[in-house]
């Protein structure tokens, strides 16, 4: 249990190699509330050359972490030592970090429209950069940039040198922001979420114009997502954050393969994407902790399904296996790697087909649009759209951005006309009801939201919110109103007793929940989800997947379900329909469309999509060492 | 672009069009004879009617406005009841003062403002953000008139006692003439207008600048490397003094329609202080003259606004 | 219940239970500032309502002219002293009864002012941003309008035109303060009806007027609270810059403006500096208490911006924290 002193040796030598080496990181950041432990004990090192994986949900510290290093978070208490070229990076000077900043790392970040100057031009905001390093003449700067701009794909890099952010799509503003932390051939490229604001098959592209531009320039790159099918494609190594604690540590392939660490098992089997036909997403239950508090055992004991009692009382200490895995836990053959099996009831065949509820024939959708100084013109959101949901059954509506699918779902719900075209409800044309009808409808047709946020009035209480079908249709009163609401956040999971809370107090999971029973008080004969699940982390995201599903299955539901995410409506929806600039272009049931896509745009998709490899057979990896947390 | 340009203008022209309808109807209802207040208590039933004909009050309301307007567009607002001379020169003797206050005034309430809004930003909640804030606080709060009158007191009148002039009491001296004599005639007015003032620009300085600091672009200029220098007054003083530009343009024009307190206070002849006046003496055509040249000054700054706007941020074009 | 439920604990039960009020009060209680304010804001109200007692305890009228001991021998009034505690004016008044009286006016036109302006306020904007439209328009010009127009002078017109009176002065004010509220009300009315719960209660069935009071006009409580709190000093400043023009409140009424403006008269305030500093120092500590108070409300009642703001503060290192 003691390190030996080879192993202490292995890994002093291994730091020489290392291009970046972070030993005992910790980052505590001062609130109103207390100290927030955003990273605790943290310590890895980089292979030069290599891309370095740091996986994560929200709140798990990997974006703290590097900001923190970089000193971008100057009230941040930081701890630890982080070598890079030869010194240490805490304690390093501001201007001694701004030297290295742009100039030896480069950042990229999530969002590329409000991380670029919206008043400065595209040009301008690259070359600043190197002005800010080197003596330079402008002349000199603007070719440099020009052909750095041409690099990274930018089409006529001469003439959208003095473009600005605004005028480039979200792709390209990536590719700049690209250009900007590669232009001095930094060692290093830290890359934040570089692909969660994009659309799936630009988030492809630019993955490999990373990669490419790694190669080309041999520049070491540290990946942080959440994104997990994405590191198990590109990733050398990948460290999983939970919580500020790196739970586990090792090379990607070994990791994705055979996690070591129950949280990185549980990640995996819960992400759609690694779904398999006739498997099930197997949720992690509960909740992250909060980071004010600093728990006595390990910081995922209380959602584990493997915990063992000293789990929850000990700090568990660092494995580390044959193949350099290393996990922070108190299991010593590693987490189990055994998937669900799906029960076989779900898959069941559906019979020939059912009644119709919801009919959409030909829908168009027009807008007018009047630019702020030009003249009018038409924008055309859905050009003929045509679609049946027959009942109990559940179709899947997928497409980037701006395919319509959003705007089709308000048709379908009545609460946008259409431009031209008919949906029916229940056989009734939506186009034609009268305002008393159209209220009457309302029971039948109803809407889950995409934010859980907003989809939640944050000035009122829970049992108001689910209570308000009730209210707005007249139906229960007083102590049966409460009695019916109670009843419907138990179907949903929700305790009962939080009645009097306000959404401020639930997580996203929960709040998601909340939406839900709202939509089921009424009864409707079909539920609009729209992106249910897309703001929520992988791990929640499979628990109201699986409730969706477990409603559907005992109340007999119909789900109109929209998604830009191929896995997650593969594992929901019985038929598929791809949209693409405001067309359905192809309609098939689930897995026939995941094997014999016909239409080019479902190819693009699916290759976009990345799915996760199979978990290996355990067992062929053995504990070589472990060091008891001090 | 010339769409949105014929539009502004056209909002401004409404704009125009209902202040003067406004007082104009507004006194036609108001008690109050004008020929009375021209030929004084002792004229008679006949002179009085004579007047009236000659001011052509005798009319219809809506002939009237029509005549007024005909004329106002040629620049002829009429004459004065009080001494008959015509309004608009009138005025216009009066704006070199007023224009002298408020651009002087605008000068120190930016350079007092704008730096005090920025360094309480920058150290929020540190010593120097609370002073700030107190400024702000405590400019907001002081009544023009009172300031005006404790400055006056304090630094005119007990220097004075004690025997020797700090500040004169007031009026004003022609820049033409002596420049340094100007300067510190309205070196007291400056300070009271610029000191409310001030307060509102460093308000609004510390709110955008802690907006445009929390935001990612600021984040991306230090990964890149920028001094914090250059962060601050490149990146984030561009982002966050462009909404200030509408702001100043506002105030310049609101404040050019007469600086009324702070004329009066210090007995300056500008356009205020004549507005003042004529409300005393009822002096009607002089009021609409006025009101309408405040309106103006305002419907030129909210175009002139707009397009620098146009000019500064890239996004509208 | 199903599996999913059981896998789902409760929330914390760390997360202590609150109201939104008694958080508000407990975030307020701490910030000195705003309890200094409140407790000058209690000071005026207080020596408001005891006005007939101030003038019976010293004896003097609000109106009545103390020739013979109010003023000296050459006409010049008297300094602060045993018989007139805050000295007499021009015409040998009171000023401390006159300063008690006065206080009546100012609250009164304040809060008055600031209420109805923000009633308006409220109604136009949150109509404005509801519907949007041709709605929109009319009243956003309309809006655009009142602010674009030189306030103080259209206020000097029309007081010339009807004659100063109270009632002028709040109808004056409410009509040229209400429009900056108005607009910041409309943008924050469009930005809630954007957001899903919106839709939500629309696709259950909701109309308009559920909508607006219902889902809209708590979320607007923390702006209408502030912005009304902000606007009394407003008002307060306005009635007595109105008066100080001797368009306000008729004498021989008091109240602080006009208090002033007598001072300002003649410049006798230069022999005399009561005249101005003590009605000009409760005019500037009244407006300052209000304002300090709007500014801790908008802290205590709107967390998030306040503790995105304490968030950027440089904390002192652990160990520090009360």
């Amino acid at each position: 249990m003691v390190p030996t002193s080879a192993s202490l040796f292995r890994r002093q030598t291994g730091s020489d190699l290392a291009i970046l080496e972070a030993k005992g990181l910790t980052v505590g950041i001062p609130t109103e509330d207390g100290t927030v432990h955003a990273v605790r004990n943290v310590s890895f090192s980089i292979k030069p050359g290599s891309l370095f994986g740091i996986a994560g949900e929200s709140g798990s510290g990997k974006s703290v972490l590097t900001q923190a290093v970089m000193g971008l978070l100057p009230n941040a208490d930081i701890g630890g030592e982080v070598w890079f070229e030869g010194r240490n990076l805490i304690g390093l000077s501001q201007e001694e970090m701004r030297r290295l900043r742009g100039g030896r790392i480069g950042m990229i970040f999530q969002d590329p429209l409000s991380s670029l100057h919206p008043f400065y031009t595209i040009g301008a905001q690259i070359a600043e950069v190197l002005h800010a390093h080197e003596t330079i003449s402008p002349a000199e700067a603007r070719a440099r940039v020009v052909d750095m701009l041409g690099k990274v794909g930018i089409p006529a890099p001469a003439e959208r040198f003095d473009d600005y952010p605004h005028q480039f799509s979200g792709g390209m503003r990536q590719r700049v922001m690209i250009a900007m932390a590669l232009i001095l051939k930094p060692a290093l490229v830290i890359a934040d979420e570089p692909t969660t604001a994009l659309d799936v098959t630009v988030q492809a592209q630019i993955v490999a114009l990373l990669d490419t531009m790694r190669r080309d320039f041999g520049t070491t790159v540290i990946l942080i997502t959440h994104d997990l099918g994405l590191l198990s494609s590109v990733a050398d190594d990948v460290m999983v954050m939970y919580a500020g604690h790196r739970l586990e540590y090792g090379r990607a392939e070994d990791v994705f393969r055979a996690p070591a660490h129950p949280y990185t098992a549980g990640l995996l089997r819960s992400t759609p994407a690694s779904y398999r036909p006739g498997t099930e997403l197997a949720p992690i239950g509960g909740r992250p902790p909060s980071l004010l508090a600093t728990p006595a055992g390990c910081v995922f004991a209380p959602r584990c399904t493997e915990a063992l009692p000293r789990c929850s009382s000990e700090p568990p200490p660092l494995r580390r296996y044959s193949d350099g895995v290393e996990a922070l836990c108190w299991l010593e053959e590693g987490a189990s790697t055994v998937r669900p099996t799906a029960k076989t009831a779900t898959i069941a065949v559906k019979a020939a087909p059912p009644e119709p509820v919801a009919e959409i024939d030909d829908v168009c959708l027009t807008y007018q649009v009047g630019s702020f100084f030009g003249p009018k013109r038409a924008l055309n959101v859905l050009k003929g759209v045509n679609l049946t949901v027959g009942r109990g059954e559940t179709i899947g509506l997928v497409g980037e951005s701006g395919c319509g699918k959003s705007t089709l779902a308000r048709i379908v719900a009545g609460l946008v006309p259409a431009t031209s075209g008919r949906v029916r409800v229940l056989g009734r044309d939506m186009g034609a009801l009268d305002a008393r009808q159209w209220r009457e409808m309302r029971r039948e047709v109803q809407l889950v939201f995409q934010d859980p946020f907003g989809s939640l009035n944050p000035r009122r209480r829970v049992g108001a919110i689910i209570g308000d079908p009730f209210r707005l249709h007249g139906l229960a009163k007083g102590d049966e109103r409460r009695e019916k609401v109670r009843h419907l956040m138990e179907r949903v999971g929700l305790n009962p007793e939080h009645y009097n809370r306000f959404p401020a107090e639930f997580s996203g999971g929960q709040r998601q929940r909340i939406g839900i029973a709202r939509a089921l008080a009424l009864n409707p004969a079909l539920i609009i989800c729209d992106e249910p699940v897309s703001a929520l982390d992988v791990s929640i995201q499979a628990q109201v997947l699986n409730l969706l599903r477990e409603l559907q299955r005992d109340l007999g539901l119909t789900y109109l379900f929209i998604s830009h995410d191929l896995s997650v409506v593969r594992h929901v929806c019985d038929r598929i329909a791809v949209m693409q600039g405001g067309r359905i272009v192809e309609m098939e049931t689930a897995e026939r469309l995941f094997a014999d896509p016909q239409h080019d745009y479902t190819r693009t998709l699916l290759s976009a999509s990345k799915t996760l490899p199979a978990f290996a057979e355990a067992g062929r990896r053995s504990l070589v060492e472990t060091r008891v947390a001090s | 672009m010339i769409r949105f340009l014929t539009h502004r203008v056209g909002f401004g022209a409404g704009v125009l069009l209902v202040l003067s309808a406004f007082v104009f109807f507004l006194f036609f209802v108001a008690p109050g004879d004008p020929a009375r207040m021209i030929a004084g208590d002792k004229a008679t039933e006949s002179q009085l009617a004579q007047i009236r004909k000659n001011l052509g009050v005798d009319r219809p309301i809506v002939v009237q406005y029509g005549v007024f307007m005909q004329k106002a567009l040629s620049g002829d607002l009429g004459f004065s009841y009080r001494n008959q001379q015509p309004v608009a020169p009138i005025i216009l003797r009066r704006i070199p003062v007023t224009l002298s206050l408020v651009l002087g005034g605008a000068v120190l309430w930016l350079s007092i403002g704008v730096p005090i809004g920025i360094m309480s930003a920058r150290h929020v909640g540190s010593l120097r953000d609370r002073l700030g804030q107190a400024f702000i606080l405590v400019g907001l709060s002081f009544p023009t008139f009172v300031l005006g009158m404790m400055s006056l007191y304090l630094l005119y009148f007990m220097p004075k006692q004690a025997g020797f002039t700090l500040f004169p009491a007031g009026g004003y001296k022609a820049l033409a003439s002596n420049p340094a004599l100007w300067a510190w005639h309205l070196a007291l007015p400056w300070t009271t207008l610029a000191m409310t003032m001030a307060a509102i620009y460093a308000r609004l300085t510390r709110g955008q600048m802690l907006d445009v600091m929390g935001e990612d672009y600021i984040r991306t200029a230090r990964a890149k490397g920028l001094t914090e220098r250059r962060v601050v007054w490149k990146h984030g003083m561009r982002a966050a003094l462009t909404p200030l530009v509408t702001q100043l343009g506002a105030d310049i024009a609101l404040l050019l329609g007469g600086v009324i307190v702070i004329e009066q206070v210090y007995g300056l002849q500008g356009v205020g202080a004549l507005a003042v006046q004529a409300v005393a003496n009822q002096d009607r055509p002089i009021i609409i003259g006025v009101v309408l040249l405040g309106g103006l000054f305002i419907v030129i700054a909210n175009i002139v606004v707009d397009l620098l706007y146009v000019l500064l941020d890239p996004r509208v074009r | 219940m199903s599996d999913v439920t059981t896998k789902e604990p409760s929330p914390q039960t760390e997360v202590v239970q609150r109201g939104s009020f008694a958080l508000t009060v407990r975030r307020l209680r701490r910030d000195t500032a705003s309890m200094a304010a409140l407790c000058v804001i209690f000071a005026i109200i207080v020596l408001a309502i005891v006005a007939p007692w101030v003038a019976d305890i010293t004896g003097h009228s609000p109106i009545e002219q103390f020739r013979e001991t109010g003023l000296s021998p050459a006409g010049i009034p008297v300094g602060p002293g045993s018989e007139f505690w805050f000295g007499t004016d021009q015409l040998g008044r009171d000023v401390l009864v006159r300063l008690a009286y006065g206080a009546r006016v100012s609250l009164l036109v304040g809060v008055f002012a600031a209420l109805l302006a923000s009633l308006i306020a409220v109604v136009v904007g949150t109509t404005a941003g509801y519907f949007g439209g041709t709605v929109d328009l009319v009243l956003s010009r309309l809006t655009d309008l009142v602010m674009s127009v030189p306030f103080l002078l259209c206020a000097l017109a029309l007081v010339s035109a009807f004659g100063p009176s109270l009632t002028l002065s709040v109808a004056v004010i409410v009509f040229f303060s209400w429009a900056p509220m108005a607009r910041v009300i409309r943008g924050q009315v469009i930005s809630l009806r954007r957001q899903d719960f919106v839709l939500a209660s629309r696709s259950l069935g909701a109309g308009p007027l559920s909508i607006m009071v219902i889902d809209i006009l708590p979320n607007l409580a923390v702006p209408i609270i502030v912005y009304t709190t902000m606007q009394i000093p407003n008002s307060i400043v306005f009635e007595a810059t109105l008066s100080f023009l001797g368009m306000g409140i008729v004498p021989p009424t008091p109240s602080w403006g006009g208090m002033l403006a007598d001072a300002s008269s003649n410049s006798l305030y230069l022999v005399a500096w009561w005249l101005i500093f003590v009605p000009g120092t409760a005019l500037l500590m009244t407006t300052l208490a209000f304002n300090i108070l709007g500014d801790g409300l908008r802290d205590a009642l709107d967390p998030k911006s306040a503790r995105t703001m304490r968030r950027l503060k440089r904390r002192p290192k652990a160990g520090a924290k009360p």
